[in-house]
């Protein structure tokens, strides 16, 4: 019993860890430019594919056999394919349409999501169905001697602690550094930003930069710890990390963080002990959403707009 | 040649002409005010020479340099602060974070700690409370830092948009004293005021902006005697 629930707490945190991941790229995003990129999930999606790529097609296998190589290199291949998409897609789809009507972009991002996907299943070889991913971690199991034994697999930590440190970096990057503080000021009024000698075009662009660089890792630890890859975990993880993001408070670091472990706990716990098993996990993850938003309607650490003087 | 000199200035908001000719120069070392009621223009105008609007026809030239076609964050890097209307701080950050934000552009670390210290000597208030955030001051420690961090550009002209609005007299008399200091420190001051009296009183020069231009133009004091202007303006200013 014990160790059934500690098993799915694990499964939790690592799932959790990795919408934490895409999550924070919806709301930093959010944050600077007020858009619900709904193509992000898709910007996770291509980072996998990419780092796949690399795997495949580049990499000699005196390489590929060594995780300790191959893992970084492949993580960054991830990132870079990621950070490329993301600044093409800001600088050709949502630049253009900086100052229209908000729903303008937002329809642009829905139809660059489904490009992207399209664009991935034609060109890539054989991405019609599902692709198998190689574990470019230490393969294995590491049982945590509680009750009978708690399992997670050495991936799952690696996703859990890599997924922490980032965030917990990019807190530090943007409350501590200059251009950290060019981008809370941007995201809090832009035209001062503009008025302090701050170019809004630079911080966006770095915005979505960082937004798909962690996505791209997400991508690149998903197919490792999940062993295949498809066109629609953008679509399926990019729900979920919305939904982390809009939980922990749109537009704020650690809400996305948070979020997104509640939501991996809320999604591994529901599906083994509430009614409908696995079947419901999406239902209950939305019911924690609306009880959330009903008490609460700006998220965990969302600030309440203030109107000013 | 003036300093900065704005000649025939249009500026619209999508059909609507919010400013439609206005002319006036700024010599180096003097406040110049630019007066008039609610609506005329003063603030657009402003906005137009930071480079947060486009003119739609018209001139802005800084020191021999046309400015009216660059971005406001190189306009800034020209020498140009502007403290905007309703003081726009940083609400969620600090005194501090504020003062830092106001030095973006500037790499000389030493220099800028330097000119925060300046700041806090010139308004002690936001030195006892640098780490509080700026959304929780009064309205006129706010607009001390709004100064402040205009100021922290070392810009050669500092344009203030309002800075009496909403203060009690003790506190704006406190704020244009400073404005005069910092003149006298040899900085440049484009001043956009409602409250006629208090501006013409410290102004080398004026301009009256009415109906998006300029009309009447003098020394402060030519202005203040000036009976359309009395009428017009001070009345409603005494009266307000």
């Amino acid at each position: 019993m014990l160790s059934t629930f500690l098993s799915q707490i694990a499964n939790g945190l690592v799932l959790g860890s990795l919408i934490a991941l895409i999550a924070l790229g919806y709301t930093m995003v959010y944050g600077i430019i007020t858009l619900i990129n709904f193509a992000h999930g898709e910007i996770f999606m291509v980072g996998a594919y990419g780092g796949l790529a690399s795997m495949t097609y580049l990499l000699p296998t005196v390489i590929t056999q060594r995780w300790y190589f191959a893992l970084p290199i492949v993580l960054v291949v991830g990132a870079l394919v990621s950070i490329l998409v993301a600044v093409a897609m800001e600088r050709f789809a949502y630049r253009p349409l900086r100052n229209a009507p908000r729903l303008a972009p937002l329809i642009t991002a829905l139809g660059v999501s489904v490009a992207l996907q399209e664009a991935v299943r034609v060109f890539y070889p054989g991405a019609t169905a599902a692709i198998p991913f190689p574990d470019l971690f230490i393969q294995g199991t590491l049982i945590i001697p509680i009750g009978d034994g708690v399992p997670i697999r050495y991936t799952g930590i690696l996703l859990i602690v890599l997924s922490l440190v980032l965030a917990f970096g990019l807190e530090r990057f943007v409350e501590r550094t200059r251009m950290g503080r060019a981008m809370r000021a941007t995201s809090q009024d832009r035209d001062v930003a503009r008025l302090m000698g701050i170019n809004p075009d630079r911080v966006i662009v770095l915005t979505f930069a960082i937004g798909g660089a962690l996505a791209g890792i997400a991508g690149v630890l998903y197919g490792s710890y999940l062993n295949n890859i498809n066109i629609d975990m953008g679509f399926q993880n990019g729900i979920f990390a919305f939904t982390a993001a809009v939980l922990g408070g749109i537009g704020n670091i650690r809400g996305a963080v948070i979020g997104g472990l509640v939501i991996g706990l809320v999604k591994a716990l529901g599906g083994q002990y509430l009614p409908g098993g696995t079947a419901y996990d999406y239902v209950w993850i939305f019911v924690v959403l609306i009880i959330v938003l009903v008490f609460r309607p700006q998220g965990f650490f969302g600030e309440t707009e203030r109107v000013r003087a | 040649m003036a300093f900065l000199s704005v000649r025939d200035l249009v500026v619209a908001y999508g059909a609507i002409q919010a400013v439609r000719g206005v002319s006036f120069e700024v010599e180096r070392g003097q406040i110049v005010s630019l007066i008039g009621s609610n609506g005329a223009g003063k603030t657009t105008t402003l906005r137009t020479v930071s480079g947060l609007l486009r003119p739609v026809s018209g001139e802005i030239v800084l020191d021999g340099t046309p400015i009216h076609t660059l971005p406001a964050h190189e306009i800034l890097s020209l020498g140009v602060a502007h403290s905007p209307e309703g003081r726009r701080l940083f609400a969620r950050m600090s005194v501090e974070e504020n003062l830092r934000l106001g030095a973006y552009t500037r790499k000389d670390e030493a220099g800028v700690l330097k000119d925060i210290q300046r700041v806090y000597d010139l308004f002690p208030v936001l030195g006892e409370r640098r780490m509080n955030k700026a959304g929780l001051f009064s309205g006129g420690e706010q607009q001390m830092l709004a100064i402040g961090r205009a100021l922290m550009s070392s810009p050669k002209l500092l344009m203030l948009d309002e800075p009496s609005m909403g203060l009690s007299p003790i506190m704006t008399q406190k704020i244009f004293d400073t404005v005069k200091e910092l003149r006298d420190a040899g900085t440049t001051v484009l001043l956009v005021e409602q409250n006629a009296l208090s501006a013409l009183a410290l102004s080398d020069h004026a301009y009256v902006i009415d109906l998006g231009r300029t009309t009447l133009s003098g020394t402060g004091r030519e202005l203040l005697a000036d009976p359309r202007v009395q009428e017009a303006y001070l009345g409603e200013a005494a009266s307000a």
